[in-house]
């Protein structure tokens, strides 16, 4: 078992860019433990800007640093980067265009029975309505080395929620296929198509393999990329398929499953089921627990899958 | 002696037991805090009998991750039973989660997220007023929670409607997750910010004493025309010597020998109480 959280590469990732370009710089907000950035603070405090706890200042004070010219990476908690600073996410981020990474770490239930405070069910929702947001929730720890590399050479602004636990491998060390914006096919398959978006990846990755092996042809689809969701990619996978079914750690609304089922809907109509977070306050648990009593796990998605197949 | 100040170190074992028994908790805010809860506790018109009635008085735990001393305390009060809370703090399925749910009898507001708690006490304060009805609203904030901007618009609406039924805590044990809150986001003067925003201000020079404590609520209840703030100078982890003072034991989850050596001392400092 992988024992790197995405979130401690993502803090390699930006050690390494900050070597090379001053204009790198990280902001916390009593974050820094939390966000795995601590070392990134002791070695380059000169790039490092600490706000205290303060969110919503956080993220206007990183735009007014990418305004200047500094590529600002500004890591908090996800409820609270996305929900607590959602108007300076809009306003002084997107709409202003400045470039901006807000990263949202320990996202959806990572906190476990810290309780809906803690919790985002919600950001992918908020981020994706925004005009100009760009959402991503990489995989595993490899496609996280990916999509950091890429995002430090663009100049615009994007969310990226990380969990808070390593999460097993997708991908393999020296097999990582990834395009920017492009969602990765995890298996092909001829009836069935799952699609997922971070830490739900490794579930679908293993339900197709079981539902494979039990004869239900099963693709998969790693759509790290939510928005611009990768329509053409969604469309091809899903081309002749009986059903598809989405798996997030989300609530059920306005998250992968609605994205996903408005392009299908629109292009290529066929059943689309959705297995998220429920809409109310989650049941105290860690992660895992919390997965498993919501079906979202391998063995859920497969009962999912099959009980749909029959209906 | 005092009697809360000797139940003061008994309910730190019950939060000791709280935290390790649930696998997680905010150890060091929990401990700076016991006696400001379990003082106002003591003198605030609410209890089990009258949690509904219009007229109690309320408390919001603004910094909601130390809820483990809000639950030794509301045990304490009769609203818990704290052999369940050890039981199921955290567990699967669990009413007892890590921050203030108020699905719970005796907690009125849920937290977790900082910056909250002085404004939802506005809207309480204000409503007293509204109703003319003579309880009082108090709140609980940590002193990084002080960064939160909201925490000066709610200053702000508390000093403009002159709420003299509000009194505001800050456990200000100077640390928070990061390190020493002046490194981190400085507070200088606190005293001097909150009576520009005209609040009455009062020092509490050991904000883990319980006379002191005591003298600056009476001081709070009798100043009207504006809201109350009491700095209190508290002890981060104060209870025992390991923990104290330490910017690292904000949320760490002490081991067996650790737990045996903060339980040793908690009964060592009680027992010079009893003497005392
Ligand atoms: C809005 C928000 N941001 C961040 C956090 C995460 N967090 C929990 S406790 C804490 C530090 C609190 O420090 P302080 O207010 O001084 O409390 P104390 O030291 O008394 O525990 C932080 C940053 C949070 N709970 N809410």
């Amino acid at each position: 078992m992988n024992k790197i959280a995405n979130r401690a590469v993502m803090c390699e990732v930006l050690k390494e860019a900050a070597a090379k370009d001053k204009d790198v710089v990280v902001l916390c907000s009593d974050s820094r433990g939390s966000a795995s950035l601590t070392s990134f603070a002791d070695t380059y405090p000169d790039q490092f800007v600490e706000v205290g706890i303060a969110e919503q200042n956080l993220v206007s004070i990183a735009a007014g640093l990418a305004s200047c010219g500094k590529k600002a990476y500004a890591a908090s908690p996800a409820s609270f980067i996305t929900t607590r600073s959602y108007e300076q996410c809009k306003v002084d981020c997107a709409y202003s265009g400045t470039n901006v990474k807000l990263i949202g770490i320990s996202g959806g239930v990572s906190y476990g029975a810290l309780g809906m405070t803690h919790h985002s069910a919600q950001d992918i929702a908020a981020m994706s309505a925004i005009p100009g947001m760009r959402v991503y929730l990489p995989s595993d720890r490899h496609q996280t080395r990916k999509l950091f590399g890429d995002l430090l050479k663009d100049n615009q602004t994007a969310y990226i929620r990380l969990g808070r636990n390593p999460v097993e491998d997708v991908y393999e060390e020296n097999n990582i296929p990834f395009e920017m914006n492009k969602a990765t096919v995890l298996a092909e398959g001829a009836d069935v198509l799952l699609v997922a978006c971070g830490e739900m990846v490794k579930p679908i990755q293993d339900a197709a393999k079981m539902l494979n092996e039990q004869g239900i042809s099963t693709g998969a689809l790693d759509m790290y990329c939510v928005k611009p969701l990768d329509k053409e990619g969604l469309l091809k996978a899903a081309h002749g398929k009986k059903q598809v079914v989405t798996v997030e750690e989300h609530a059920p609304f306005g998250g992968l499953g609605s994205m996903v089922a408005q392009v299908i809907s629109a292009n290529d109509p066929k059943r689309v089921i959705n297995l998220a977070l429920p809409d109310s306050p989650v049941i105290t648990g860690t992660s895992q627990e919390v997965f498993d009593y919501y079906g979202l796990n391998a063995a859920g998605i497969v009962n999912t899958v099959k009980k749909a197949l029959e209906g | 002696m005092n009697a809360l100040k000797v139940k003061a170190y008994d309910l730190r074992q019950d939060v000791l037991d709280i935290i390790v028994s649930g696998g997680g908790g905010h150890i060091g805010g929990d401990m700076s805090s016991m006696e400001i809860m379990l003082t106002l506790y003591s003198r605030m018109n609410v209890s089990p009998e009258n949690q509904n009635d219009p007229d109690r008085d309320r408390f919001v735990l603004s910094k909601g991750h130390c809820v483990e001393t809000l639950y030794a305390v509301l045990a304490d009060k009769g609203f818990l039973d704290v052999e369940e809370v050890k039981a199921q703090f955290s567990k699967f399925g669990s009413a007892y989660i890590g921050h203030p749910h108020n699905t719970l009898p005796g907690i009125e507001m849920n937290s977790g997220s900082l910056g909250h708690g002085l404004s939802v006490c506005v809207g309480m304060a204000l409503a007293g007023k509204m109703d003319r009805r003579n309880y009082r609203v108090y709140t609980l904030m940590g002193d990084g929670e002080l960064a939160e901007g909201s925490v000066w618009e709610g200053a702000m609406a508390a000093g403009h409607y002159k709420l003299d039924n509000l009194c505001a805590v800050i456990d200000r044990n100077h640390l928070q997750i990061s390190g020493n809150t002046e490194d981190v986001m400085a507070h200088h003067d606190l005293h001097a910010r909150f009576a520009a925003f005209d609040w009455h201000v009062i020092d509490v020079a050991d904000g883990n004493d319980v006379d002191q404590l005591n003298a600056a609520f009476d001081e709070a209840e009798q100043t009207k025309g504006k809201p109350t703030l009491i700095i209190a100078n508290t002890v981060k982890g104060k209870g025992a010597s390991i923990m104290e003072n330490k910017a690292s034991w904000h949320h760490h989850l002490p081991n067996a020998e650790e737990y045996a050596a903060i339980s040793r001392e908690l009964k060592e400092r009680k027992e010079a109480l009893l003497h005392e």
